[in-house]
């Protein structure tokens, strides 16, 4: 017997559960951390060192310093703790959002002006979303 | 005795907040979207409560990872706007309603539902984006808010059933409240986006124009919906909606009026959705 976890086979998405957040544990402390203004200036000035204060994982480490947040989420971030992240080097969600999708910030804004990403329409990896 | 009068659902996006507090509201972006709240804030003139009960999700603001309530009640006097990393919304200070809330939190309790009570804390968008949608942007907010908390942020969160059975037990313990207050419920959050992963931006127009009706007509029936239809159909954030079911559940089985109802899409990445719910009993 295991748990039922269902959601684990939705297209393009990673559902931020208990067992990411006991992977993520650090990962989005750190991003918490960024909530504090003298914080965000310290990890601007020198990434790296900042990162080695916290008990991360090297892959973490490299997907914050990539900002690659698919990467993030897959190693246990939460968007909401990653967006953190993004606030810090001065980003809108949006361009956040369409770092994500492979799509540039214009054509993703310009589909959600649109009515947004249709269900079942094909992501980029071929799957439907 | 105090009663509950209506309740209100809206989406609680920070880029509605921002385009506010920044002067955009007639920008053609926002402009859409705005309109859709002008009614909102006339009625809201004619029906000023003593007391929101304002349900919504704390967005890694006042809970980090290191303790995660699935439900709390905020006890406190007063709730400052908190800093996001931008620097805090200017809006005016909340003011909370202690007697109301304790209250409320002993009854619920009894009432088997664990609350986690909080007397100290910030309040985020999540607050303070339907405050202002509702109200505009006066220099004092018109009314006491008792801020109830509901982790949707780490899975797995509480179901739509137990949502609309706490709505229940909120509703018995507002009416055991021996001041005449006038209390309204609001719901907040959703409706369909998803802000992660390549799926991110789905928006699905179709399932939350069925989520709207259900909620006015048959909400037994929509409280019993599987969070996994809302991450398949709704996107992964559109899990929200499962706090609209708390300000439901709150409301009497007596048909509601539906005082207005709007939808828009985008907010941002968001699709926005907004209902006024009057008691007709």
């Amino acid at each position: 017997m295991s748990l039922d976890k269902p959601y684990k086979h939705v297209p393009g998405t990673t559902i931020f559960d208990t067992e990411q957040a006991r992977l993520g544990y650090h990962l989005n402390q750190f991003c918490m951390s960024l909530m504090k203004a003298e914080n965000r200036k310290r990890f601007l000035a020198d990434e790296r060192s900042y990162l080695n204060e916290w008990p991360m994982s090297e892959e973490q480490k490299q997907a914050v310093l990539k900002r690659d947040l698919n990467r993030c989420i897959a190693l246990g971030g939460n968007i909401y703790f990653l967006a953190k992240i993004g606030a810090t080097d001065g980003r809108s969600f949006q361009y956040m959002a369409a770092s994500m999708t492979g799509m540039t910030q214009d054509d993703y804004a310009k589909m959600m002006a649109g009515g947004g990403r249709a269900r079942g329409s094909e992501l980029p990896n071929g799957e439907k979303a | 005795m105090a009663k509950l009068s209506a309740t209100v659902y809206s989406s609680h996006v920070p880029a509605i907040g921002a385009a506010i507090d920044t002067g955009r509201q007639q920008e053609p972006y926002w402009r859409p979207l705005f309109a859709g709240y002008e009614p909102s804030k006339l009625w809201m003139r004619e029906h000023t409560p003593d007391v929101i009960f304002l349900v919504y999700n704390d967005h890694a603001t006042a809970f980090s990872l290191k303790m995660i309530p699935t439900f709390a009640i905020g006890c406190a006097s007063e709730f400052a706007p908190a800093d996001e990393g931008w620097g805090p919304r200017p809006v005016p200070l909340i003011k909370g309603h202690p007697e109301l809330a304790s209250h409320i939190a002993h009854s619920v309790i009894q009432d088997d539902f664990d609350l986690t009570i909080v007397n100290e804390m910030e309040v985020d968008h999540g607050l303070t984006v339907p405050l202002s949608l509702m109200f505009g942007q006066p220099k004092a907010w018109p009314c006491s808010v008792i801020p109830f908390l509901v982790n949707v942020v780490q899975y797995p969160v509480p179901s739509g059933l137990r949502c609309f059975n706490l709505g229940r037990a909120i509703r018995k313990a507002i009416e055991l409240y021996d001041r005449p207050l006038n209390v309204q419920v609001w719901g907040t959050g959703g409706m369909s986006h998803q802000l992660q992963g390549p799926r991110a931006g789905l928006i699905n127009r179709a399932w939350d124009t069925a989520f709207l009706d259900q909620l006015i007509t048959n909400p037994k029936a929509l409280a019993r919906k599987p969070h996994i239809e809302y991450i398949t159909e709704a996107g992964s954030e559109g899990i929200e909606l499962v706090m609209w079911l708390i300000a439901r559940g709150a409301m009497s089985e007596a048909a509601p009026k539906v005082a207005h109802r709007f939808y828009h899409v985008p907010a941002s990445n968001t699709a926005v959705g907004h209902l006024i719910l009057e008691e007709t009993q």
